[in-house]
């Protein structure tokens, strides 16, 4: 289930959008220019079912993300979902795992509070006797350059 | 028949007599002759596992999706509550306080252990630098990575976070730590081979009973280990699945 977003749960100026996204669904989408920087030292991990819904986050996921476990397991991933990230990367992620490859790119998440956070993010299919069960989705840090290499490309792909 | 035993070759040198008595202990329990074969690199293990003659193994966890996707093995315990965890540390006098900062170039000493040396590499990531723009000095033990820092024959030293911590406070007041991962799911897993997987079951419920008797217990000990813990088979596909996101 995916929820609007709140504005009390807004830290700092905001700006609203409605965000399209896949399946038909739309979303009220609050967000600020407050970046969290990355992390040292840690992944991000989450594992969705085929349909992208969330089945396990670890501890980073939660901390950088700033939901509750409970509110994300069995939310779709595009709760995460940037206004700034272009709607071709995703289908450019979807193409490329649902034909049983790797796929790897560096995406800006969207945060509870509004806030956001750069990754490099690599999606893989698991595969359980043959046969695609879900995926995993593994974030590290960016590197700066890349991250600024993206802030000037994605807004030329909408 | 005699099975063969090997360990990850990166094990503590100071737990080496463990592995040998941990053998011992459990040819008497499992009633067959299982020789204990010390290999002296990475390669070397591959080796022979490719020639199908390994049966048993302690594993680093970048081998492991070899072993069962080619090799069919499978997963029986871990040591609970340890995880492989990497350092990227510098000589104290280095004026650099971010990885980030580090500029390409640089020399990196890094042992052969490959899950470290990834996780290391991973680290370095934020800095826009991989294995084409740096220079690695490879090092035979973590010792010597940080004999090559305190004598600025490298710029950075990649270190298996239990390694660092157990080096002398001599050597670490001299070393300073740039970032320690904390990723706690990648680990080292006791793994059955085809021709043994028929007593996977028996073997395994005798490890983790392993910690409850005394003798099992001093085992244990002479492995630094404190229990093992069952690894199931989707735990493993999982940890395999991770390691692959991160080797891309």
């Amino acid at each position: 289930m995916l929820h609007d977003m709140k504005a009390e749960d807004i830290v700092g100026d905001f700006t609203e959008v409605t965000l399209k996204l896949y399946g038909g669904l739309s979303r009220e989408v609050l967000f600020t220019e407050i970046e969290t920087p990355y992390p040292d030292g840690k992944l991000i991990v989450s594992t969705t079912d085929t349909k992208g819904i969330i089945t396990h986050v670890n501890r980073s996921f939660v901390e950088m993300a700033g939901y509750e476990e409970s509110e994300l397991i069995g939310a779709p991933h595009s709760i995460l979902r940037h206004p700034d990230m272009p709607p071709a990367a995703f289908k450019d992620l979807w193409d490329t795992v649902s034909k049983g490859l790797k796929w790897q790119g560096f995406v800006k998440n969207l945060r509870k509070d509004g806030g956001y956070y750069w990754v490099k993010a690599t999606v893989i299919p698991n595969v359980r006797n043959g046969e695609v069960m879900g995926y995993t989705s593994v974030r590290r840090k960016p590197s700066r350059t890349k991250v600024e290499e993206c802030i000037k490309l994605y807004p030329t792909l909408f | 028949m005699s099975y063969q035993f090997t360990v990850s070759p990166d094990f503590t040198p100071d737990h080496l007599s463990g592995w040998y008595i941990f053998n011992t202990w459990l040819q008497h329990q499992t009633d067959n002759a299982i020789h204990l074969e010390m290999y002296n690199d990475f390669h070397d293990q591959r080796v022979a596992i490719q020639k199908n003659n390994v049966d048993l193994i302690y594993a680093n966890p970048f081998d492991a999706a070899m072993l069962v996707r080619e090799k069919g093995f499978k997963p029986l315990v871990k040591s609970l509550g340890i995880s492989d965890e990497a350092i990227v540390a510098v000589n104290a006098d280095n004026h650099v306080e971010d990885v980030a900062h580090l500029k390409p170039g640089i020399k990196v000493a890094v042992t052969e252990a490959p899950d470290v040396h990834m996780m290391g590499m991973i680290m370095l990531e934020p800095a826009d630098l991989d294995a084409s723009n740096v220079e690695m000095v490879a090092s035979d033990t973590y010792v010597l990575v940080a004999k090559h820092l305190l004598k600025n024959e490298a710029d950075v030293g990649i270190f298996l976070a239990e390694a660092y911590d157990d080096l002398s406070n001599m050597i670490k007041k001299q070393l300073r730590i740039l970032v320690r991962s904390q990723i706690s799911v990648i680990h080292h897993s006791l793994m059955i081979g085809p021709r043994l997987l028929d007593q996977r079951e028996k073997i395994q419920n005798i490890l983790v009973q392993m910690a409850n008797d005394e003798k099992g217990k001093g085992v244990l000990d002479s492995l630094g280990f404190t229990e093992w813990q069952v690894v199931n088979d989707e735990e493993m596909e999982f940890m395999i699945d991770l390691m692959d996101t991160l080797t891309m």
